[in-house]
């Protein structure tokens, strides 16, 4: 049995909903940062100065549900060295018509050489622009990082790069964040 | 009533003597005498980890991974060592307690020093140690030391890299070279936590099957130059295919990713290879990427060879080959499946109206021909590998197993070792023979007819013992009268026979039919009965009858105009005769069928590529007669010799041929039993042997050398042997070098330097090794010596 004071209980939600915080964000006008531990694209992360954390392994492709990674490795050499150690990627490649965003990747990596960004503006008009290739996903060369191939730094081995002499300070999971430190 | 049945029927089985009982794990199982405790619960399906246990090696217990409690023994026993024993009950690590925590501690002890560099190991994924590890192992270890580093990789050959750190010491890989291989190149040096695998100095570890130490290797110590950081278990896709590169047939595993071949390794087949093949068949498959692939129909325009389409190519080949009606052969290489050789076969006689068809370019004689047709084709399986290692004595003749047929060498070695006497009639006694503790048999080349005619009683009656084998060579096709003397040799002793081809598509064309004088299945062209036959099968009121001709006469047709146009496929230019090139630019029209664009392309009127053997799937037949199916293990747009033929065929208004490999197949399968006239075996006298000049060349193809199935591996090539010069010791006294100085080798056709080795050779014989056959020629012929700067 409708009552009298039905519309007026209706307009009452609306009254109340116009004096309430609005949730709308301006985007893109406004960018808001993401949470900490937002998955966006991934980076390929470097030592302080400039080798590729990445080692080749695979194991990123091992652990993607998606079968989203394809990795090459290689051998280095002393003539032309990317990573400290034996071997380094060849080629890296993230299909982000595939990827999930699940982070299982990131899990997987021995080195910490894949972490994870804030940029989710991973859109497209093509497929093969959605192919990452590795020179998309390397971190940017920051202040005092030379690009390889190049030695490691004298006297030291492949060692002292595991051991996180040369680890990048606030970099532990991701180089081009930039928005805030958490 | 059930019971009385049971009874009476026998359905309790009487404990029969040589098996003893054990109880494993609570069950009790039989066994026969002698099985390892780990074997027999396998057999229960109980695993037991192990690392240094391997069913082709002798026990040593060494990496102590399969303890288990036996009870009534003090101490936690090695599994893989300890044999069952009546009434012995044994508890693994399902139910003992005390098995479980030693295999624990021993897992923990190995990874003390294990750099668990898991994520940049070759091995990661499929490596026993990460599995055992995980099964039998604990999460962490008590170790917080420094693990004990060596500088990585090693090489200890131009393929095989070692990674001591990784090592557990297991000796599978010593144990291999030594007991199967015979070639004892590595070792377990030094004592305790710096025991490591090792080679002696500048002494590479240069076995012809060093690459099965990489796959029995349980962790990554050992892995292969070539498959370095290459892929991940995972990434592969493998096929069982088999080895194209030799008569001896082993099973291989092809992976690929991304329809490129990454690596192969040797499956396991007791019958044929056991658990092992030879480096070039797992090593040599880069080919298939090589530059000079065809990978379009060409066809000469105008002096030029130039790409053109299928259909124009196919129309310009009918167009020649009908215009040299009745004056077309063919010639192929013997590295084709038996479906392809099969077409090849019908091509001739259908399409072409000829029987000039011949597979042999490396050297043939009329004799050979008819001792295929007369002991070889149609003859069915055997003898068989396990017929060698029963047999009571082998003789080689004219043939070099580590170098011609490898894993006929690995069989003669395990026969050895269970007393089978190995004889060879050989120019040299070669490090082979040795390996296999062989008797020789000294017979200068060209001589071997003789001196099989004239074997001691002794020798005889070896050879007339039940089960006996006589193994030749294909090499013996260009030694006049070896073959007669050889078959007369087996039928008076009525050892079994067995022809070892060098490639792994020759016994198939024998059985094809791939010969002048021989259709399918061992029939004889010149026997009406069997064309009628042949004709029958193939629906065609008849085919040729005129005698076909081999491949000199082809050659020598041609040059007499005779012939005017030839199909050739799989045939390179430096296997035929050195003057065949004269005469294949002299064939009017030449249409050739290859894989790889080499000399003979360029003679060429019409160029058709085809798939290479892991392109395709087919059969080869081995030198046992056994059937050697073959998956298709990359994808192409490239068709096989059989669809090429079949095309041009339909070109050439000849129906019914086909190119399905099923129905290639069941018609083949018809030619099989033919149980009508046979040829006769050869009856040629030997060639007396005129003195002349100089020492009588004898040389053999090695394993590894530069051809055309091992172009783009390095690694592979660098671990080939180097050319040597064998000398008797008072032959290099006479010429008065040493051991090791430069010895100059001339024939009539060049002139090889090479080191001398000192060795046990025939009077008047100087063996070169090594691909000097590519420079100095065949065996028999004459050559001058002189040492190096004394002119």
């Amino acid at each position: 049995m409708p009552s009298f004071l039905d519309p007026i209980a209706g307009f009452g939600v609306t009254f109340t909903t116009m004096f309430r915080k609005v949730t709308t964000e301006e985007y893109p006008e406004e960018r808001k940062p993401m949470v900490p531990r937002f998955h966006g694209r991934h980076v390929l992360n470097r030592y302080s100065d400039g080798l590729e954390r990445c080692i080749g392994c695979e194991l990123c492709a091992w652990a993607c549900p998606a079968d989203a990674i394809y990795v090459e490795g290689a051998g280095n050499t002393d003539e032309e060295r990317f990573s400290p150690g034996e071997r380094y990627g060849r080629v890296y490649q993230i299909n982000y018509l595939r990827c999930i965003f699940c982070g299982m990747c990131l899990e997987a990596c021995p080195t910490r050489a894949l972490t994870m960004g804030h940029e989710y503006e991973l859109a497209d008009n093509n497929r093969a622009d959605l192919i990452f290739e590795k020179q998309d996903l390397l971190a940017p060369l920051s202040t005092g990082m030379v690009p390889p191939p190049h030695a490691m730094a004298p006297g030291t081995t492949e060692r002292n790069y595991y051991a996180g002499e040369f680890d990048q300070p606030g970099t532990s999971d991701a180089t081009d964040r930039g928005d805030e430190k958490p | 009533m059930t019971m009385t049945t049971a009874s009476t029927t026998g359905d309790v089985l009487e404990p029969r003597p040589d098996l003893v009982t054990v109880t494993i794990d609570g069950v009790e199982t039989a066994v026969p005498k002698g099985t390892l405790i780990i074997r027999a619960a396998e057999q229960l399906g109980v695993a037991v980890p192990r690392f240094c246990d391997h069913p082709l090696l002798d026990p040593v217990a060494n990496c102590r991974m399969c303890l288990i409690e036996v009870e009534g023994m003090p101490k936690p026993q090695p599994a893989c060592a300890v044999t069952c024993s009546d009434g012995m009950v044994v508890k693994t690590q399902m139910t003992s307690p005390v098995a479980d925590e030693a295999q624990r501690s021993v897992m923990e002890f190995l990874l003390i020093n294990h750099p668990l560099d898991c994520p940049i190991c070759d091995k990661g994924g499929e490596c026993p140690l990460q599995n055992q590890a995980m099964t039998n192992g604990q999460g962490d270890t008590r170790f917080d030391g420094p693990k004990r580093t060596f500088p990585k990789p090693i090489n200890l050959s131009a393929q095989v890299l070692l990674d001591r750190e990784r090592c557990v010491s297991c000796a599978r890989c010593t144990r291999f070279a030594e007991q199967i291989a015979g070639d004892p190149f590595i070792e377990l040096l030094e004592r305790g936590s710096q025991q490591q695998v090792g080679i002696a100095e500048d002494v590479p570890f240069n076995s012809y099957y060093s690459g099965n130490t990489i796959q029995i290797c349980p962790v990554g110590a050992l892995t292969s130059a070539m498959y370095r950081f290459r892929s991940r278990p995972f990434d592969l896709v493998s096929t069982p295919t088999a080895c194209e590169h030799c008569a001896s047939g082993c099973s291989l595993r092809t992976d690929s990713r991304r329809n490129a071949v990454m690596r192969r390794l040797a499956s396991v087949d007791p019958e044929v290879n056991e658990e092992w093949n030879c480096d070039k068949g797992r090593f040599a498959f880069r080919y298939l990427e090589s530059d000079v692939r065809l990978t379009t129909p060409m066809v000469r325009v105008d002096g030029e060879l130039r790409p053109a389409s299928w259909d124009e190519a196919l129309v310009t080949a009918a167009a020649g080959l009908k215009a040299a009606a009745g004056k077309a052969g063919i010639i192929t290489g013997g590295r084709l499946m038996v479906e392809d050789a099969y077409a090849y076969s019908v091509f001739a006689r259908r399409a072409l109206g000829t029987n000039d068809i011949d597979f042999r370019p490396q050297g043939s004689s009329a004799e050979e021909e008819q001792f295929l047709a007369s002991r070889v084709a149609g003859a069915g399986l055997g003898p068989t590998y396990a017929d060698l290692e029963k047999a009571p004595t082998v003789l080689l003749v004219a043939f070099e197993p580590e170098d011609e047929s490898p894993i006929v060498l690995l069989r003669l070695r395990k026969a050895a070792k269970t007393g089978t006497q190995i004889l060879s009639v050989a120019p040299a006694a070669s490090r082979g023979l040795a390996k296999t503790n062989g008797t020789w048999i000294p017979a200068a080349p060209g001589a071997e007819p003789t001196v099989i005619a004239g074997l001691d009683e002794n020798t005889v009656t070896a050879l007339s013992q039940p089960g006996s084998v006589i193994l030749v060579g294909q090499r013996a096709a260009v030694t006049a009268g070896l073959l007669s003397a050889v078959g007369r040799l087996a039928d008076r002793t009525g050892a079994a026979l067995g022809w070892v081809p060098r490639r792994a598509g020759d016994r198939g064309a024998v059985e094809a039919g791939v010969l002048p004088s021989l259709l399918p299945g061992g029939r004889p062209v010149a026997d009406a009965a069997a064309r009628v036959d042949t004709a029958a099968i193939w629906g065609v009121p008849e085919v040729p009858e005129a005698p076909g001709r081999d491949i000199p006469a082809m050659l020598a047709a041609i040059e007499g105009r005779e012939l005017s146009a030839l199909v050739v496929g799989g045939v390179r230019l430096d296997d035929l005769p050195a003057d065949a090139e004269a005469a294949l630019r002299a064939t009017e029209f030449l249409v050739v069928l290859d894989t790889h664009a080499h000399g003979l392309v360029e003679l060429a009127n019409v160029v058709f590529p085809v798939a290479a053997a892991p392109e395709k799937a087919g059969t080869f037949i081995n030198w046992e007669g056994r059937q050697r199916p073959s998956s298709q293990a990359l994808r192409t747009n490239l068709m096989s010799d059989a669809r090429v033929l079949a095309a041009l065929a339909g070109e050439l208004g000849v129906v019914g041929l086909d190119g399905d490999l099923a129905r290639l197949r069941a018609q083949l399968g018809e030619f099989s039993g033919w149980e009508g006239v046979r040829v006769g075996s050869p009856d040629v006298a030997a060639a007396t042997g005129e003195p002349g000049p100089g020492l009588l060349l004898a040389t053999w193809r090695p394993l590894l050398e530069a051809t055309v199935l091992q172009e783009g591996e390095p690694y592979l090539a660098a671990t080939a042997r180097g050319r040597e010069v064998w000398l008797s010791a008072p032959e290099s006294a006479a010429l008065g070098a040493t051991e090791g100085q430069l010895i100059t080798v001339t024939s009539a056709s060049g002139s090889v330097t090479a080191p001398l080795v000192v060795a046990e050779t025939a009077e008047g014989t100087v063996v070169v090794t090594g691909d000097a056959h590519r420079v100095l020629g065949q065996s028999g012929e004459r050559v001058q010596i002189a040492v190096e700067g004394q002119g």
